[in-house]
């Protein structure tokens, strides 16, 4: 059974996820003075490992940012038939998606992946694609992805999520309604609970 | 006080429904005991020593009587008929049952309290200064701010798994007493030359290992900016926060790292994206949480009253407590009383359950039904008047809330230590008791006079250490327990970081060590010099010089 939520029910995954080629020895790193605080261990990408990266010749495919941004001309006319989604970590720099491509709307599917459960970027990263960026397609969330995420994953911009695979969907999808009227205006509803309903009603004792 | 309507209540009562559910996975092993781990520190429960740790969250340290009425039942029925009040104005309960936490958070409800980001890599308690609305000195009541914050900061959703925890606090005086220097984010309210209600924004203040006061990061903000000037700070520290080393993982590290120049254009580029969106204060808002924090319907009392000054003629003992426990309110006759949680010998912070149904019981009597906790871990009816503090104090002495020790050398800032928390190295409690004991002479106290004295058992620092006058920290040195002392540190507009004296003392040498200090700045001080002043008149060698000269290093082997 498909572990995959999007928009508020359990669907079939209709994308294929390329990965890069693993490397015998995994570099983790602290980043240089511009990107101060990441592990960008994974930025070390070597030229090899892109080159290497199988890509399924047909099908939808979800293509990791470093493949993308390296092999762009092979998979342009693929673009045009929106087969193209593309993936990144949390540690990577959003920026050199947005600066490479101006419309991300080009793509059908954004996924950003998720190490660990704890890590809290993502939110950031979803609210950026959404409000600054203008990207309204499918945004997935893969990876360390358990049901208590959801509601947040939800009100910073995902609307869809590839539940753990040790998990079960079904009911992570309770979740998605953990609470009716949150404080704060986020991406899926701007307005704070204090323009969205009327409280000023509200008896003072 | 602020008080729920049918969306904050319906809030509450989700969050108990979705915890009990986390309880009730982790108990079937659905959930692995790392990935409950962040769910429960989100709402305020710690595994302990001996037991869990519930942390109950006071926001910015308000409390009803019916509240804790409520507090003290809970702290019967699940725990040992006691609870602890912490520097973050919050209430932990030191033994209840991981099984009977969803129960408990359940009864919070029903008298508009929760757990709700109490510990965890989130948005804490926001925390103020406990004479709020009633300091003669204040400019602006930052209840109502702290209420909006305190909204806007639950379960939001982009800073729900941040590096590390995040503390905010906010003020309304020219004297600090909120300690905003000492947060990640301090907001200080003042009015501005145009007579408008703006903000001085501190970023990157915290205790903890890496000791840093907060850098001014904006001098004035429109108050209406607060939120979206707080996303734009918080969402620049989410993305570039260390998260691979919890130690360095403080918003503070990462200011100290870029500087605050990089930092604050960061901080400027997001805003710019951020500002005016939707999460912009307005006037109507505010006015309506603000109407939960209008003054009382005070009674117009003269200046004086004729029993209270007969009284401390009359009453040594009540004039000694006075002294120390009454505080002036902005409203004729009406004075803020603070009751002492700290008895010699027994842990600070802690009252029993009988103690709290007492005071929850003054403060309908004598004080609105309303008190806070302060963050030097003390209970304050608000807004007593003159004629009532004999009765007061009567009431308060007969159940040991009396001590009239506030504000000096035993009014000591104390963190549960290595007797409760899995993270101390050392203890803290049986420190705090042996010095309260060893200046049991209520004379030779008042007359050593105003002194912070601030114990934590790790560096963690929830004793404050750093900002004590005399501040201790426990240490481990080979799995003996040995406590490092520093003087000179203060809170307050004028706040300093403590200086280490020299090498570590063991547990029994402590209150000896302590009353060297203090025989240093008897001989030393000028007239109406407080101990701090004199170190910093004189600096620290003369305090090593005595210390070190008639203490001996001890085998460290005595102490395992």
């Amino acid at each position: 059974m498909s572990n995959l939520i999007t928009q508020n029910e359990i669907v079939i995954d209709d994308w294929t996820l390329v990965t890069l080629p693993k490397v015998d020895q995994e570099i983790r790193k602290q980043a240089g003075k511009v990107v101060l605080f990441k592990l960008t261990g994974e930025n070390t990408i070597s030229a090899e490992q892109i080159a290497n990266t199988q890509i399924p010749a047909t099908g939808k495919i979800i293509v990791p940012l470093s493949v993308y941004l390296a092999r762009k001309s092979e998979l342009a006319t693929r673009i045009i038939k929106q087969e193209v989604g593309i993936w990144l970590a949390t540690h990577e720099v959003l920026e050199s998606l947005t600066n490479a491509e101006s419309d991300l709307n080009i793509f059908p599917l954004i996924a950003v992946y998720v190490e660990r459960f704890a890590d809290g970027r993502i939110f950031s990263i979803g609210n950026l694609l959404r409000t600054r960026y203008g990207f309204n397609h499918t945004l997935r969330a893969f990876g360390d992805v358990l049901r208590d995420q959801l509601f947040f994953l939800k009100r910073s911009g995902f609307d869809s999520y590839l539940i753990r695979a040790d998990r079960n969907a079904q009911e992570a999808l309770q979740s998605l309604k953990d609470f009716s009227q949150p404080y704060q205006g986020a991406v899926d509803d701007k307005q704070p609970v204090w323009r969205r309903l009327n409280r000023s009603q509200n008896n003072v004792a | 006080m602020y008080k729920y309507d049918e969306i904050d209540q319906q809030l509450v009562d989700e969050r108990v429904a979705q915890y009990r559910d986390q309880v009730r996975r982790y108990l079937a092993k659905e959930l692995s005991e790392e990935e409950f781990r962040p769910l429960r520190l989100q709402n305020g429960l710690y595994i302990q020593r001996h037991a869990p740790m519930l942390r109950i969250a006071v926001p910015y340290g308000m409390l009803s009587s019916r509240q804790l009425h409520k507090l003290a039942d809970i702290a019967t029925q699940y725990d040992r008929g006691y609870g602890h009040f912490s520097t973050r104005q919050n209430l932990q309960l030191n033994w209840p049952k991981l099984e009977d936490t969803p129960d408990i958070l359940a009864e919070l409800a029903t008298v508009e309290m929760h757990a709700i980001q109490t510990s965890g890599n989130c948005i804490r308690n926001i925390t103020t200064d406990q004479f709020a609305g009633v300091a003669p000195d204040e400019i602006i009541d930052p209840r109502a701010m702290a209420e909006v914050i305190r909204q806007w900061s639950t379960f939001h959703p982009e800073f729900a798994l941040l590096p590390r925890k995040f503390k905010i606090a906010v003020s309304g005086t020219k004297q600090d007493r909120a300690v905003v220097q000492m947060h990640d984010i301090g907001m200080e309210f003042y009015r501005d030359a145009e007579n408008k209600v703006a903000i001085k924004v501190w970023v990157g203040g915290g205790l903890g290992r890496t000791p840093i006061l907060g850098t001014v990061i904006r001098e004035h903000l429109e108050w209406q900016h607060a939120l979206t000037y707080c996303e734009a700070v918080i969402r620049v520290y989410n993305l570039h926060g260390r998260r691979d080393n919890a130690y360095k993982a403080r918003i503070k590290i990462l200011v100290k790292a870029l500087g605050i120049d990089e930092f604050s254009k960061q901080v400027e580029a997001e805003w710019l994206h951020l500002k005016d969106n939707p999460n912009t204060i307005t006037e109507a808002e505010l006015a309506r949480v603000a109407q939960h924090f209008e003054a009382f319907d005070y009674a117009k009392l003269p200046a004086h009253d004729s029993s209270f000054d007969a009284a401390i003629a009359n009453n040594a003992a009540f004039a000694a407590w006075a002294k120390r426990s009454v505080h002036p309110h902005k409203i004729s006759g009406y004075r803020a009383v603070t009751l002492s949680l700290k008895p010699h010998g027994k842990a600070p912070g802690d009252a029993t359950s009988e103690q709290m149904h007492v005071v929850a019981d003054l403060a309908a009597q004598y004080s609105f039904g309303e008190l806070r906790v302060s963050h030097e871990q003390n209970l304050i009816l608000a807004d007593v008047k003159l004629s009532d503090l004999f009765a007061v104090w009567e009431k308060a002495r007969a159940h040991g809330l009396a001590t009239p020790n506030i504000g000096l050398l035993t009014d000591i800032i104390c963190c549960p230590g290595g007797d409760f928390c899995s993270l101390a190295n050392a203890k803290s409690i049986p420190i705090a008791q042996a010095i309260q004991l060893q200046f049991d002479n209520l004379d030779y106290l008042h007359d050593i006079g105003e002194l912070e004295l601030n114990i934590s058992g790790c560096m963690n620092a929830c004793g404050h250490h750093h900002v004590g006058h005399i501040g201790i920290l426990g240490v481990d040195k080979d799995g003996s327990e040995w406590y490092q002392v520093s003087i000179g540190g203060k809170q307050g507009n004028d706040a300093s970081l403590a200086t280490v004296i020299g090498r570590a003392f063991s547990a029994e040498e402590m209150p000896g060590v302590v009353q060297k200090l203090i025989e240093v700045y008897l001989k030393e001080r000028s007239d109406e010099e407080r101990f701090i002043d004199t170190v910093r008149r004189i600096g620290i060698a003369p305090f090593k010089a005595h210390v070190y000269a008639t203490t001996e290093p001890k085998k460290e082997v005595t102490h395992v």
